[in-house]
């Protein structure tokens, strides 16, 4: 990936469906998530194509060792979590900067916008504060048109860069009514 | 040396010796952190040794991950018993994928070594007030997320065949074995993360 970032052209694609093309144009080879149903089209169209491994986690803090032993044998990786699944991961979250190695993660937030369950907004809240406190860098995107950049920034910044970086997919794009439905 | 209440009767650092003996391009080992670091590192550093000083609750999931990524490998997680418990999952997670290139070994000593031998869940009921656990079977724990061959070695003359199924049997291979509590010298490999990384990278990849 030495060429140089590009603005991707707007597409037509479901958001989601365009974050798969972002990992297949960046040769990401091996999927870990703990569900969310934010994530949920995501996951199957990873699933269902022969270029990824796309593994479920017991709990998202699996998914940093993971992505450790997937870059010392040569391969790259993305963690799909959701908002509360961070709060599982955070000792480990540190091996990106102790190691040095690429990471990156799409956050799926909940208590974030308009959340109708109170059990989600401790966690929600504290997401970004927890990350940076693990020195991951920040993107956020609230709007669809957005997503594929940004993503595709994320990437480049993790794998080209050298960085721990989280895409946090806001609940303002994910939709408040759209949980259980793909 | 402590007394050993379970009865162990293996020592660590000749059986590491023993499971790294020859240890070629084709063997990729990963230590958890505290002893079986300094036991991997006891039997001749390596670049293809990734030794943990932190990140407990790792080996596993960072061994699956290189399994997957280099399926031609072998991979070899060693770790000890307090580290395995605090990622029991990965096993399941291991199971499924069932890499066949994966072996684990777990040290158990029935001790949080490291901090200052306090026992672990692995530790026998009734073994008196501070060295009291549940009798936890790790191998048990692998059989039922999912690993069928999952077993307990004890004793000596079982350790040539404990060798060679780590080495060379169809994974996923996960093998309990119950250590001896021993103080043992501290042999420390580099400590920088990411030298440990780059030098792995390189002997295996050809860059960092
Ligand atoms: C998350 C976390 N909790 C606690 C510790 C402290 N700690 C360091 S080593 C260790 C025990 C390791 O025990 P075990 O894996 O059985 O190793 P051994 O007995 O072989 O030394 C603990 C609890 C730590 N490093 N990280």
């Amino acid at each position: 990936m030495t060429a140089a970032p590009t603005q991707p052209a707007p597409s037509k694609l479901d958001w989601r469906d365009q974050i798969f093309e972002v990992f297949q144009d960046h040769d990401i080879k091996q999927v870990y998530h703990v569900p969310d149903a934010g994530h949920g089209r995501l996951i199957e169209a990873c699933q269902k194509t022969n270029s990824m491994r796309t593994l479920a986690l017991t709990t998202e803090e699996e998914g940093i060792p993971l992505a450790a032993g997937a870059w010392l044998g040569g391969q790259r990786s993305v963690l799909l979590m959701q908002s509360s699944g961070v709060g599982n991961t955070i000792n480990l979250m540190g091996m990106p900067k102790t190691l040095r190695f690429p990471f990156l993660t799409l956050i799926t937030m909940r208590g974030d916008w308009g959340e109708f369950n109170s059990w989600q907004y401790p966690m929600g809240q504290g997401t970004p504060k927890v990350l940076e406190a693990m020195g991951v860098l920040l993107y956020s995107v609230e709007t669809a048109d957005e997503v594929k950049a940004t993503v595709d920034a994320a990437a480049r910044s993790a794998f080209n860069g050298g960085q721990a970086v989280a895409v946090l997919l806001r609940q303002k794009l994910i939709g408040i009514k759209n949980f259980g439905k793909k | 040396m402590s007394p050993n209440k379970s009865g162990a009767t293996l020592q660590r650092r000749p059986l590491v010796k023993q499971l790294l003996e020859n240890a070629g391009d084709d063997l990729l080992v990963i230590a958890g952190l505290g002893s079986s670091n300094w036991d991997i590192t006891a039997a001749g550093d390596r670049p293809l040794n990734m030794p943990l000083w932190g990140s407990m609750g790792a080996p596993v999931g960072m061994g699956l991950g290189l399994a997957m990524a280099q399926p031609t490998k072998r991979v070899l997680v060693i770790t000890g018993d307090g580290d395995m418990l605090m990622s029991l999952g990965s096993l399941a997670t291991v199971a499924t994928q069932m890499p066949e290139n994966l072996a684990i070994v777990v040290l158990d000593n029935e001790k949080f070594g490291e901090t200052g031998n306090q026992a672990t869940h692995t530790s026998p009921r009734n073994n008196g007030p501070t060295d009291s656990g549940a009798g936890t079977d790790l191998a048990m724990i692998a059989r039922g997320c999912g690993i069928a061959d999952a077993t307990t070695v004890r004793e000596s003359g079982e350790v040539a065949e404990l060798v060679k199924d780590v080495r060379t049997k169809k994974g996923p291979v996960f093998r309990l074995v119950k250590v001896m509590v021993e103080k043992l010298e501290f042999v420390m490999p580099p400590q920088d993360g990411a030298h440990l990384k780059d030098r792995f990278r390189q002997a295996l990849l050809g860059h960092p």
